[in-house]
């Protein structure tokens, strides 16, 4: 057998697309809309969290978060080191893999397909396309309808939003500013977003045609979110939470769950503040409980005031 | 009927959703007192880890196992099949109560998530469709455990021990309510389905 056939064979595979695999007698379809967005619906009510190492991810796990995001280093030290800061190697985020059941997210950079695909192939369970990496492209993100894999993406306002899910992401975070400790942006996108869809609700249907025009989103997800009263897909808070009373807040606010970065594992303790974490996400409605599991967790991660950082430090502005 | 439904996290709201379609309403259960005057309760999709560390720490697995051994109606998707589980095969915190060993991602990762028809025992109308995301399987049940559901290769996806009903799918997710209707008893006006 020629290699030449090996190759044709191999490129004849098409890429992800929702397909259907015939296995046992039932027809199985795979990587459609309702699969990728149906994961994020499982994680609802919960908390993301970022790890750098199996340990990190044990600790997670134990403390009852509902995924992890796997990094070779947390955002504040991308911010404090600088540099370019790429997809984590593949071999670290297998290793975190290997360690936990529960499902391990990725961070490819803005428009870097194939950091998209090579973390496709590994496996893993979500790939943030994410502005807490150097952008690979100022101008486009990745297609991610082509995806078998579900897309997160960070957004701070609903125009954002809608846009990054026309281009294929199943699940919208606010983008915050990472590696903060300050939760000031991730309550601006949130309550932009959030306060963009009420504006929606009591729109009239001509009036929302200028509208997707303004916020420069297309007008079917624009429709589709004023008739749901909702974003289509699931709406997680992220960037610069660092305490039980910050994640409760974003509840609050109304997102359907957290991502920590920094957070947890810059923190004087993480496995407390970890559970802390969780269990605020879960009673945020609790004002008791709150204040029980705010008690006696140690240093919280040293913060940078946003308000104190150059335009050009803010990794919010990055993606379009 | 009072209906409660687990909300420690995961996709409890769909669940309410569709019990509201079929004219229910429901209450979520956080908390042990939660549970007062509950008719039914259904255990929904989400992580089983995570359920198992907060009904640990806020005091809900005697209670919940209270409960269902009263003889109340439970239904648990997927997290909630695994958190009913005797058997997960690890060490892990489940409520214990069904009699079936469970594999966890038994599947694979989200890349090997898939939707397929099934023929659920008891279900007329045609064939259901399944979403099975990051699902669990019953590796195997008890005598006196009823099978309602397998893929076309014997894999064993829903069961059914006196009141206790399970699934690796997430009925929630789709826009069919029959298997909600089911558990409520709506269309089984047998005696012998009246456990449901």
């Amino acid at each position: 057998m020629s290699n030449e056939f090996i190759i044709n064979a191999v490129s004849d595979v098409p890429h992800a697309s929702p397909k259907a695999n015939d296995r046992g007698n039932e027809r199985r379809e795979v990587g459609t809309d309702l699969l990728k967005r149906g994961l994020a619906q499982m994680l609802k009510g919960g908390v993301i969290m970022d790890v750098v190492t199996p340990d990190h991810a044990r600790v997670a796990e134990q403390a009852g978060a509902v995924a992890v995001m796997a990094l070779e280093r947390v955002p504040a030290d991308i911010r404090r080191q600088g540099g370019v800061a790429r997809m984590s190697d593949p071999g670290l985020i297998q290793q975190i893999m290997e360690a936990v059941t529960i499902p391990v997210m990725a961070k490819c950079r803005i428009g870097h397909f194939v950091e998209a695909r090579i973390l496709e192939a590994i496996g893993v369970d979500y790939i943030d396309e994410s502005e807490v990496l150097t952008p690979a492209d100022e101008e486009h993100h990745v297609d991610k309808r082509d995806f078998k894999v579900p897309f997160v993406c960070g957004a701070r306002n609903l125009g954002e939003a809608l846009r990054r899910i026309n281009e294929g992401a199943a699940m919208i975070r606010s983008k915050g500013e990472a590696g903060t400790g300050d939760v000031v942006e991730a309550v601006r996108h949130a309550r932009a977003i959030l306060g963009e869809i009420n504006r929606l609700k009591t729109m009239k249907r001509e009036e929302m045609f200028a509208y997707a025009k303004e916020i420069g989103a297309p007008f079917h997800l624009v429709e589709e979110t004023a008739d749901l009263g909702r974003l289509p897909v699931v709406l997680f808070a992220a960037g610069g939470i660092a305490t039980p009373a910050d994640a409760a807040l974003m509840m609050h606010l109304g997102v359907d769950g957290v991502f920590v970065g920094s957070g947890i594992f810059k923190s004087g303790d993480p496995a407390a503040r970890a559970q802390a974490i969780v269990q605020a996400t879960t009673y945020y409605n609790d004002f008791k409980i709150l204040a029980e599991v705010s008690k006696n967790l140690g240093e919280p991660m040293v913060g940078i005031n946003v308000s104190s950082l150059p335009a050009e430090h803010k990794l919010a502005g990055r993606g379009w | 009927m009072k209906v409660g439904i687990l909300a420690l996290q995961g996709d409890f709201i769909e669940h309410a959703h569709m019990l509201r379609r079929i004219g229910h309403e429901s209450v979520e259960v956080r908390l042990p007192q939660h549970l007062d005057g509950l008719e039914a309760l259904i255990l929904p999709g989400g992580e089983s880890t995570t359920f198992g560390r907060l009904a640990t720490r806020y005091g809900l697995i005697e209670p919940l196992r209270r409960f269902i051994y009263s003889g109340k109606p439970v239904w648990g998707t997927c997290a909630g099949l695994i958190f009913l589980a005797k058997d997960v095969g690890r060490d892990q915190v489940t409520l214990g109560v069904m009699d079936i060993r469970v594999a966890r991602n038994a599947f694979g990762r989200q890349v090997d998530s898939f939707v397929a028809p099934l023929n659920v025992k008891g279900l007329s109308g045609g064939p259901f469709t399944g979403v099975f995301i990051r699902a669990p399987v019953i590796e195997s049940v008890a005598p006196h455990v009823e099978v309602l559901c397998t893929l076309a290769d014997g894999t064993i996806v829903a069961a059914r021990q006196d009141h206790m009903l399970a699934t690796s799918f997430h009925p929630e997710l789709t826009d069919d309510p029959r298997l909600h209707a089911l558990f409520l008893g709506l269309q089984l006006p047998t005696a012998d389905h009246a456990v449901f």
